[in-house]
């Protein structure tokens, strides 16, 4: 059948847009590389310097393990939550489901300067209650990336139930299941890859969540985007570059990955 | 269900409605910092240039999303994997290294100034950073990935027929292009621009990089306001004036594009 394929100028606009949005990612790869202590092109001589600073430096290990363990606690959190929502909304549709969902989705719509001086506040304010949980802890900024991650979490667990047939939570039903039955044995199984897929978003957001952080740490919670932050912000240091090359590889890698099972999955199921 | 709504109006309503307090109420009370938003000249000449700022940037993300988008609906499947790479990649990666990235590019001993000077077509760098340009390029390449999507849902939804009727009958490439495919994929742009457009508004990390404290905008005068010249009352005025000016903007979203055809 034949189709509607784009014509040669559109080629050329779409090749430059492609360039203009490869051109920074590839750019930080020579700086990685530069044996100057400030940002600069390499001229001439390579050196591993500032990837073994990311290696030795404590600051660059102690922010990784802080952004590890914050982004693990709020993802679990938020995907319970939003877990808990999404199954009432979907089980039990209560009046105004619409406005709950959109009272939830708040954190993703308003901007997030102003979610951040909204928790800015809470935080100073619990500060003074509930020292450990305040502003500048790291239990503080998991509460505050759980907030900022929910509605993500929500909108794709709320996507895998609308692909759920109610049919077979109706039979559960018919036959006498309770609600937390129909929940835990017929409705979670049906969404496990929704959720997965929920937990895995959130841990990814809070990993690099830079904007409401900002405003809520100062010296003891320093989670790496702050840590880069810290140092685009004073004078711009290399070591970001190292660091940016490596997060680009991974993120290359896991893109490169999901396409591999894809195109498995497809070849496994030609007409699916 | 109940868990997440109380978890939200403790952590994120309550809270939201102290600071709408604190623009009514700090340094004194009455509608003061409200006057100030709207009669304060520093104040003003930052909404001005972030008003200007936002709307070169929807217009050029949209534009280059446009194209880069027909390339990934409709093109050979070689081409539809190459332009989702360049897509999805940058939508990933953190907006520090995204940032950052731009730096080294556009710094004056960056990339380009160090290569243009080597082949001698400049003496002096150019200033592409920590200025208005760098800001709008940063911002530009940061919402790309996001005009994206509404575009392509609403170019998948397009009948081929439709096109290849319309070049059956004799129209150039051209002209199919410009009367029927843009007209039919016209609530795919609006989508796509309000939603950029929104998050143009709010932004804060790249401007504040990439700008160097010289094109200073609405949020980072937020953020300048709470923590180097305290003025928590103006701060928060202007965060409740932004999450108004918002909220009318999602309300037009809403009127165009179904939540529904958004994702």
């Amino acid at each position: 059948m034949p189709t509607y394929r784009p014509g040669p100028v559109t080629l050329i606009c779409a090749t430059l847009v492609a360039l203009f949005l490869l051109m920074p990612l590839l750019a930080v790869i020579p700086v990685s590389f530069t044996p100057s202590r400030m940002l600069a092109m390499p001229s001439g001589e390579l050196s591993l310097r500032h990837y073994r600073a990311l290696v030795e430096d404590p600051r660059w290990i102690d922010g990784i393990l802080l952004s590890i363990r914050i982004g693990i606690v709020s993802g679990v959190f938020s995907t319970l939550l939003a877990l808990c929502f999404s199954l009432g909304v979907w089980m039990f549709q209560p009046r105004f489901a619409a406005l709950l969902v959109g009272f939830v989705l708040l954190p993703m719509v308003v901007p997030p300067v102003v979610s951040a001086i909204t928790i800015y506040f809470l935080l100073t304010s619990l500060s003074g209650v509930v020292p450990w949980f305040g502003y500048d802890t790291w239990l503080g900024v998991a509460m505050a990336h759980s907030v900022m991650t929910v509605p993500f979490a929500t909108v794709l667990i709320l996507v895998a139930l609308s692909q759920v047939d109610r049919r077979i939570d109706l039979a559960a039903r018919g036959l006498g299941a309770s609600v937390w039955e129909r929940a835990m044995q017929i409705i979670i199984p049906n969404i496990k890859f929704g959720i997965v897929a929920a937990a895995l978003l959130s841990f990814v957001l809070s990993w690099e969540e830079i904007g409401v952080t900002l405003f809520i740490t100062s010296v003891n919670a320093i989670t790496l985007p702050r840590l880069m932050w810290m140092g685009l912000r004073d004078n711009i240091d290399p070591s970001i570059a190292a660091i940016s090359v490596i997060l680009i590889m991974v993120t290359v890698a896991v893109l490169a990955a999901r396409r591999l099972v894809e195109h498995r999955q497809q070849r496994r199921r030609p007409t699916a | 269900m109940a868990p997440l709504l109380l978890f939200l109006a403790v952590a994120y309503l309550w809270p939201f409605l102290g600071v709408v307090k604190w623009s009514f109420t700090l340094p004194e009370p009455g509608l003061g910092q409200y006057g100030a938003v709207l009669t304060d000249p520093l104040v003003q000449s930052v909404f001005i240039r972030t008003l200007r700022i936002c709307l070169i940037v929807t217009l050029v993300s949209v534009v280059a999303a446009y194209a880069i988008t027909v390339v990934w609906v409709r093109g050979t499947p070689t081409q539809r994997m190459l332009a989702e790479f360049c897509i999805l990649v940058p939508f990933w990666i953190s907006v520090l290294t995204r940032a950052f990235g731009w730096v080294a590019l556009l710094s004056n001993r960056g990339l380009i100034n160090t290569w243009l000077q080597s082949i001698g077509f400049i003496s002096e760098p150019l200033a592409l950073v920590r200025n208005e340009l760098g800001v709008i390029i940063g911002m530009t390449h940061f919402l790309i990935p996001f005009a994206v999507f509404p575009l392509a849902s609403a170019m998948r939804n397009l009948d081929d027929r439709v096109l290849l009727a319309a070049r059956g009958m004799g129209a150039s490439r051209t002209r199919t292009f410009w009367s029927v495919f843009v007209p039919m994929t016209m609530s795919g742009i609006i989508g796509s621009a309000l939603i950029v457009f929104v998050f143009a508004l709010g932004f804060f990390v790249t401007p504040a990089i990439l700008g160097g404290g010289r094109s200073v905008m609405v949020a980072e005068l937020v953020y300048l306001r709470i923590f180097q010249s305290p003025d928590w009352g103006l701060g928060s005025a202007i965060s409740v004036v932004l999450v108004l000016f918002v909220g009318a903007l999602m309300a037009l979203l809403f009127r165009y594009v179904r939540p529904r055809q958004m994702v």
